[in-house]
């Protein structure tokens, strides 16, 4: 039996049924056709699926879409403005803040929730905002200097 | 430095690194085709069983199931990569008669969607008889041990033998001699994008499969030997692939199930292995008992080696073989040992596969290796810095038989390394830096896949508007080879980065190509690349004389889009003119270069090696015996950098997955039985946990490599092992030999040091 959800990704409101056990990053995925956001595990352990919802860094895979009743949500196709990207993007683009990119839409999904909350933060609370995070690759700190970079004001949001 | 060349030695943004920030790459996971299904692999809960009969009758009755494949669908050919030595092939993938592992794949299903086929897995009859198995590789090679394999007496898959000099007269003379023995644990690649493929079987009798895989070529050829067909028949694309590590360049169940299931069916079947069978199925890092005796003179002198290592080789050959010839010579690095014999055995046992992890059993062999020449230098009261440094590899040593070194930055790296430990003066208590050192390949000069393809190659295609397209078969799974090769394609050519459209993914444009495996796409690709854009080059260049009419003793060059003479760079014609005029030139047809590499006359491993010194900073509390990273220092050689942020990004990363690797991860077992096959039960390195990290890069130049460049990256992973355990030595004085370095270990060695102290 499925049940109507009304929700808004990357400000553009949405009107869908989907089955009552459906998760978030389904209805994203498989019925958006929002695939930035990834699956990387069966365990809300890896992070990877990590969007924005009213604000808060919330894993998608560990939702059901119909808890996402009346939500605002950011995935990693919202946070350019057409060409402009956001600073945190071109951050990580110059600090090599990336490699296979897997993990980079659900990194900068919790970079930016943090970002957003509080613009000061220290190293540390940096270092555990993305602590849900995974990332095979980088060892991290070319992450943490990217969002050191955009707290720094190297980067400007383009109005 | 970086002043001689126009793009190569800058940071450059990574090509694909918008599409990356953005969401927008579309990986394997992310691919839909019209009329596709999905499939799931069912997998034998035995460790080692004979399979009497699979039954799927109800499984196929279930709504939304489109077919299922056991063995008997296949054409029963063994697959492995070592297709030289046909005993080494010994993977069915989806077995006929027997399993030998748990996960071991027995069938297949297509269905509409996911959670169909997952469903009807369970409805799959399997008959099995267990067999008796065996889990450790001591009692795998013992006479009686259940057999696993019938070709292999006593389990014993490979053997090698590496040796010279005299080992056992060279310990007679010997002042001071060392005998450990070390474990290794195992490790996870834990990509983050799981072994995927989506196949396409067409009615025209092709197979398209687009796979997140480290070598397309070694994906297409292997297919091709399993289902029948030929290679020109089998296309292999490679979409952005969430990471490799050395899982991916062997042929997995993913494709060849996939590809299965669409031959039957003709329609497109997508299978995502999920994380359970990731952790379970997709080989894994090789866990190995090892036996060292080093023998020096009072000076510090190192004069004789010997190791004898078993490794635990899981059901299957894989890559294994390769890593335990590599385990034997990396054994003897960075060191120039006068007497040294390796011998390694490789046993079979009914546990997951043991393959590649990054760096290819070097890490295994630099655990051991540095932790003993620590425990030697303490012994004779050397410096640990100092009895590397005299006993270190030079510029234009030859390991003997093996290997011939021409760049080596060491002599710099350790420089780099003792003003490190010197600016950090005196530590607190419980606090030790420990170092270690290694030498790594840029990649192998090992031919066991038969290919009668140049090892690597490249095509350089210069358009009308000057835009170029390379082609190659390099993969580049996020190391940013694609952006690497695109930087030497343009400083060769004299045109800008963005000039270039690299064109990596696809074995139907591509050439043939070894792929990304053993540190070999800086060296081996940008040889082909640069050969291949000189190639195009000279052609514009025949063109630009006639305009430019030089005298004969001047010549000519490309930079920043003018051609122009060397002597007199002010006299120039433009690049975009001379392209025109090139096509003109030769009746319209486009400028194509060709280049090709495969190392010749270079030794039995590689043509040039990458090394390094690490700093390892570590806080032990003596309470609970938990080990803090505090901050780890690399001094690293890998010839000229071409992308200085890349190469970094390289040393990073590898530096997490080794120190992960020492530090937490593990994968326990219980009769053949991964006991944490989740992300949340297996302890990896987060941000939280990751030190500090520092690299220094020394400069040297490699003649063998393109515009002096070398292995970066997967060397990295050697040394970090060797020094935490010497820093948690430094620290606390317990030595740890067996891996991973845990709070229960040293807690365990510190209460039995108190012990000791007591009764003395």
């Amino acid at each position: 039996m499925r049940k109507e959800l009304r929700l808004t990704v990357n400000g553009q409101p949405y009107e869908l049924y989907v089955k009552p056990k459906t998760l978030l990053v389904e209805v994203l995925r498989n019925e958006l056709g929002l695939t930035a956001t990834k699956r990387g595990c069966e365990s809300s352990s890896c992070g990877i699926c990590t969007v924005i919802l009213n604000g808060m860094a919330v894993k998608s895979c560990s939702i059901l879409a119909l808890q996402a009743e009346g939500a605002e949500i950011t995935t990693a196709e919202g946070f350019a403005k057409g060409d402009q990207l956001h600073p945190l993007q071109k951050a990580f683009l110059d600090y090599g803040a990336y490699q296979c990119g897997f993990c980079t839409p659900g990194m900068l999904a919790s970079a930016k929730t943090l970002l957003d909350e509080n613009p000061k933060p220290t190293e540390e609370e940096m270092r555990e905002a993305i602590d849900g995070n995974i990332c095979r690759c980088t060892g991290y700190n070319s992450i943490l200097r990217a969002m050191t970079a955009v707290v720094n004001g190297e980067y400007k949001e383009e109005k | 430095m970086s002043d001689k060349y126009a793009v190569i030695g800058k940071s450059h943004i990574k090509v694909d690194g918008h599409a990356k920030v953005t969401g927008s790459a579309k990986y394997t996971f992310d691919m839909v085709l019209p009329n596709m299904l999905y499939g799931k692999i069912l997998r034998s809960p035995y460790p080692h069983a004979k399979i009497l009969s699979v039954d799927t009758s109800r499984a196929e009755k279930m709504v939304g199931v489109k077919g299922i494949v056991t063995g008997k669908d296949t054409l029963g050919h063994k697959n492995g990569p070592w297709r030289r030595f046909p005993e080494l092939c010994d993977e069915e993938i989806i077995c006929r008669e027997k399993v030998r592992y748990i996960g071991d794949a027995v069938a297949a299903v297509a269905a509409v969607d996911e959670e169909t086929a997952e469903a009807a897995l369970d409805l799959i009859d399997v008959e099995y008889e267990p067999l008796p198995a065996v889990f450790d590789p001591l009692e795998g090679m013992k006479e009686g041990a259940p057999k696993i394999h019938e070709h292999a007496e006593r389990n014993i898959n490979v053997t090698r033998r590496i040796e010279w000099g005299d080992v056992n007269e060279a310990f007679e003379k010997c002042d001071i001699i060392r005998e450990e023995q070390f474990h290794t644990s195992s490790q996870a690649h834990l990509c983050m994008e799981t072994h995927g493929a989506v196949a396409d079987f067409g009615y025209d009798g092709k197979l398209t499969v687009w796979t997140s895989t480290q070598s397309n070529y070694f994906i297409q050829v292997l297919l091709a030997g399993m289902l029948g067909l030929r290679e020109g028949d089998v296309r292999v694309i490679k979409p952005p692939s969430g990471g490799g590590f050395g899982s991916k360049f062997e042929l997995d169940a993913a494709q060849f199930c996939a590809s299965v299931l669409s031959q039957k069916l003709r329609r497109p079947v997508k299978i995502i292995l999920t994380r359970e069978e990731e952790f379970t199925t997709t080989k894994r890092k090789t866990p190995m008992y090892y036996y060292v005796k080093v023998g020096a003179k009072k000076d510090g002198t190192l004069l004789a080696k010997e190791v004898r290592v078993v490794t635990e080789g899981g059901a299957y050959t894989a890559m294994g073989a390769t890593a335990l010839y590599l385990t034997g010579f990396y054994s003897c690095m960075p060191y120039k040992w006068p007497h040294y014999r390796y011998d390694g055995y490789r046993v079979y046992t009914n546990t997951a596969p043991t393959s590649a992890l990054r760096g290819f059993g070097a890490p295994q062999a630099y655990f051991a290796g540095e932790s003993v020449i620590d425990m030697i230098a303490e012994d004779l009261k050397i410096d640990p810095l100092e009895i590397r440094r005299k006993n270190a590899v030079t510029p234009h040593y030859e390991v003997p038989g093996q290997a011939y070194i021409q760049s080596c930055g060491l002599s710099e790296c350790y420089d780099a390394i003792e003003k490190h430990i010197k600016e950090r003066g005196k530590l607190p208590p419980q606090r030790g830096i420990g170092i270690g050192n290694y030498a790594f390949m840029s990649g192998g000069i090992f031919n066991w896949f038969n290919t009668p393809y140049a090892f690597s190659a490249a095509i350089v295609k210069i358009n009308i508007d000057g835009k170029v397209d390379l082609f190659t078969g390099a993969c580049d799974t996020g190391q940013g080879s694609d952006t690497t090769l695109a930087m030497i394609c343009a400083e060769e050519l004299g045109v800008h980065l963005k000039d270039i459209r690299v064109h990596a993914e696809d074995t139907d444009l591509g050439p043939a190509d070894l792929g990304s495996w053993g540190s070999r796409e800086t060296l081996m690709n940008g040889n082909a690349v640069k050969m291949a854009a000189a190639d195009a080059k000279r052609q514009l260049l025949e063109i630009a004389y006639t305009k430019l009419k030089p005298n004969v003793v001047y010549d000519l060059d490309i930079k920043d889009h003018k051609i122009y003479m060397v002597d007199r760079p002010e006299r120039s014609v433009s690049y975009f003119d001379v392209v025109q005029d090139t096509i003109r030139a030769k009746e319209g047809q486009t400028i194509i270069g060709r280049g090709h590499y495969t190392p010749h006359r270079k030794g039995m491993v590689s043509p040039a090696w990458g090394f390094g010194v690490q700093a390892v900073e570590v806080d032990v509390d003596p309470e609970t015996g938990k080990v803090k990273l505090i901050e780890i220092v690399t001094a690293h050689d890998c010839g000229q950098v071409i992308n200085p942020v890349a190469v970094l990004g390289q040393v990073e990363g590898a530096t997490m997955l080794a120190a992960g690797g020492a530090f937490c991860e593990d994968q326990p077992m219980d009769n053949g039985k991964i006991l944490n096959p989740s992300i949340g039960d297996y302890k990896v390195l987060r941000s939280v946990d990751m030190p500090k990290t520092v690299g220094i890069e020394v400069d040297t130049y490699e003649p063998e490599g393109p515009f002096g460049a070398k292995e970066a990256g997967e060397g990295l992973t050697s040394p970090t092992a060797g020094a935490m355990a010497n820093a948690v030595y430094n620290a606390v004085g317990v030595r740890i030999k067996d891996l991973p370095i845990t709070p229960e270990k040293v807690l365990r060695d510190l209460k039995e040091k108190e012990k000791g102290k007591k009764k003395k």
